[in-house]
């Protein structure tokens, strides 16, 4: 039991750290970022090609390639998301309009990859070795992944609401107009959360590739499951992501140890649309309208 | 003075166009147009990208290298049209009916994948193109050779699979080197599905007991539930259907939890140069689908010639590569034996011809080889078949599989 527990957690940690970034840029940034999981996969590669190529583990990867996220993000914000932002009418079109332009933006980037790493599987391995956990036998890279995640989450939590940034940003996801007549500078904000949580996938993509085999058009599968964790603990909301990760991943452990491995997708969607169905607005979400 | 222009300039069209027409005739002697469509990008580029896509190209440069096929006493070079199939049926089908119609090649090479090479049968053999699957294994290939005469299925059939597995494994039980719990998981998609119903009756039939036999679903991101229960039980065997993903994940997570069976095989992506360069020495003893007979000359030369033309030096895949290269020696030995580009002589070749090839001489009987390498394993950094034991160049199985060690 512990072990199908600790296992869960380890995968729930995932899948809420997967979907962290997505809930900033969806929740306060209003744009559905369709090209999440490619970014993440970008970050793997960028991890496994300094791994490999220069030995540099992806604990200091994660120091070099979570920064440039966060610029490079901030600035596909500013020059090609911002006209966008601008031009919509209001916050359903801009929906829209993001969900084509990152849709297009899924393309560019994993024909990059393709270009620059060809179609092929990619793996390597980072401390790939057992630890005793809890009295109980786990892989060190997805401990080390999960108490990376915890961290992540708890420090985005405190600079969220302990924070005067964080407090503006907050603003910004409930009422981008109310924002701005308590003279919160709502694009400013805007760039700064999509950025960061550009910076949160790139995470993400660093560790997720020292336990799974990835390739350049894997990256459809992390956009997936992040919105279905990002939908299901409300869009915007920190905790209810991490509630929602780690209620898929233990459900899907669990379901895997105890009834039959081939029932945990079956279960991840009932999961999903139980939550749905008596909470339309995920765990954690307010009713809008 | 307008009159003589307007002259002149028709004169000149007329011209250009008769040259352009000549050249067009004489460019269709002077060249072999062969066309794919191949995965560049979806969910299949990755297969693609090991055992597909380096062959085909590696194919073309040797033999533009050696003055092109030789079509009765000249050579001509290949010349090629390719597209990214998206690892979409509909869109493999397309591909190829654009190649057909308005390319007008002379040949098409197969797609990467049972599924995409199912998709396109019915399309190649209304046109009448040879069509040489190298990269598919399902049941029904008997019955597709009959049914699509030009079709051939160089890698067999998951019965077969199943059944070699299981006959290595009554020889080793017979030899006391193993005992009869088996552990069976396998991907919840079309070859995993093949593969684990015809093991289960064969190991049943063979009286093996099945302590263990699930299924999960494809993308499964953590697999360590599955090994876990698995260790618990403690079997002899343990067999996974399993793609490379998966065989990555659930090789890894076995070193991890300690589960060392006396066999351990594994699926699709075993054969990966990728499986040797991660797992290195705990490569040593893992069985697997495929193999090759890795002493052969003829093997170690194409070893060779695939590192030092594929991008970044890259390894060919132990099994269904040195096929996929072996269908090409045929394609152009049946060309060349024809002599012209004539689709219809050169598929009653392939059907009786007899081949030399990197993975020694090939004969098809209805459409498909007589020898297959259905198990292999590692052995001293090699992935070498070990059954069929009939087959020439079969090794003997290292079991016990050593434990793992610490990378």
């Amino acid at each position: 039991m512990t072990n199908a527990i600790l296992t869960g957690l380890m995968l729930g940690g995932m899948y809420a750290l997967i979907a962290m970034g997505l809930t900033l840029q969806y929740g306060v940034a209003r744009i559905m970022n369709l090209s999440y999981g490619e970014f993440l996969i970008a970050a793997a590669f960028a991890s496994h090609w300094l791994f490999t190529g220069w030995a540099v583990s992806p604990f200091v990867g994660l120091a070099l390639v979570v920064p440039l996220a966060f610029v490079l993000n901030f600035a596909i914000y500013k020059l090609l998301l911002t006209p966008l932002v601008r031009r919509a009418p209001n916050r359903d079109a801009l929906e829209v309009d993001s969900i084509l332009a990152t849709f297009g933006l899924t393309f560019v980037i994993q024909g990059s990859m393709l270009a620059l790493f060809g179609g092929a599987y990619y793996s390597y391995s980072f401390l790939a070795f057992p630890v005793q956990f809890l009295g109980e036998t786990v892989a060190a890279n997805r401990l080390a992944a999960l108490g990376i995640t915890i961290l992540l989450g708890l420090a985005l939590y405190a600079a969220l609401t302990r924070t005067r940034a964080g407090t503006a940003v907050r603003a910004v996801a409930v009422d981008p107009f109310a924002a701005q007549l308590v003279a919160i500078n709502v694009p400013q904000a805007s760039a700064l959360t999509f950025a960061l949580g550009g910076a949160l996938v790139a995470a993400a993509g660093v560790l997720v590739s020292t336990f799974l085999t990835f390739s350049a058009s894997s990256g459809v599968v992390f956009t997936m499951k992040a919105l279905i964790v990002v939908v299901m603990g409300g869009v915007g909301n920190m905790l209810g992501c991490l509630v929602a990760g780690l209620a898929l991943g233990l459900s899907e452990a669990l379901v895997a140890s105890y009834v039959d491995p081939g029932l945990t997708l079956a279960v991840n969607f009932a999961l999903f649309l139980a939550v749905l169905l008596v909470k339309p607005a995920g765990l954690f979400g307010r009713a809008t309208r | 003075m307008t009159f003589l222009t307007r002259r002149t300039a028709l004169l000149a069209a007329a011209t250009c166009a008769a040259t352009l027409g000549l050249t067009a005739i004489a460019e269709a002697q002077t060249s072999i147009k062969i066309g794919y469509a191949i995965s560049r990008t979806g969910p299949n580029t990755g297969g693609a990208a090991v055992t597909t896509i380096p062959n085909y190209e590696l194919w073309v440069k040797e033999v533009n290298a050696a003055g092109g096929i030789k079509l009765g006493d000249k050579r001509v070079p290949i010349e090629v049209v390719q597209y990214d199939d998206r690892s979409n049926a509909e869109e493999a089908v397309r591909a190829l009916e654009r190649l057909i119609n308005q390319d007008k090649v002379d040949f098409i090479l197969p797609p990467w994948g049972t599924g995409l090479n199912l998709a396109v049968g019915p399309t190649l053999n209304r046109e009448g193109y040879p069509h040489l699957a190298a990269t598919a294994v399902t049941d029904r290939a008997p019955e597709l050779a009959k049914r699509w005469p030009n079709s051939f299925w160089l890698l067999g059939t998951s019965a077969d699979a199943s059944k070699t597995l299981v006959e290595l494994l009554s020889k080793l039980r017979d030899e006391k080197k193993i005992g009869d719990t088996v552990a069976m998981v396998s991907i919840a998609d079309g070859f995993g599905i093949d593969l684990s119903s015809a093991a289960r009756p064969a190991l049943t039939n063979a009286k093996f007991k099945l302590a263990y036999d699930k299924s999960y679903p494809i993308g499964t991101q953590d697999l360590a539930p599955i090994v876990n229960e698995i260790k618990a039980l403690n079997p002899d065997v343990f067999i996974a259907f399993s793609y490379p993903p998966d065989t990555l994940a659930l090789t890894e997570q076995s070193r991890i939890a300690g589960l060392n069976p006396k066999v351990f095989y594994t699926g699709v992506g075993t054969a990966f140069p990728l499986y040797k360069q991660k797992f290195g020495k705990n490569t040593e003893g893992v069985m697997g689908i495929g193999g090759w007979s890795g002493d052969s000359p003829a093997i170690k030369d194409y070893l060779a010639r695939h590192k030092a033309s594929a991008a970044n030096g890259a390894e060919p895949d132990r099994w269904a590569s040195a096929v996929t290269y072996a269908s090409l020696q045929m394609l152009q030995q049946a060309i060349e034996r024809v002599g012209k580009i004539d689709r219809a002589a050169v598929i009653k070749d392939l059907q009786t011809g007899t081949f030399d090839t990197v993975i020694g001489k090939v004969k098809l009987e209805n459409n498909m080889p007589t020898r297959f390498w259905w198990v292999g394993q590692w052995q001293g950094g090699e992935f070498y078949g070990i059954a069929p034991a009939k087959n020439e160049g079969a090794r003997t199985a290292i079991v016990p599989k050593p434990a793992w060690v610490a990378p």
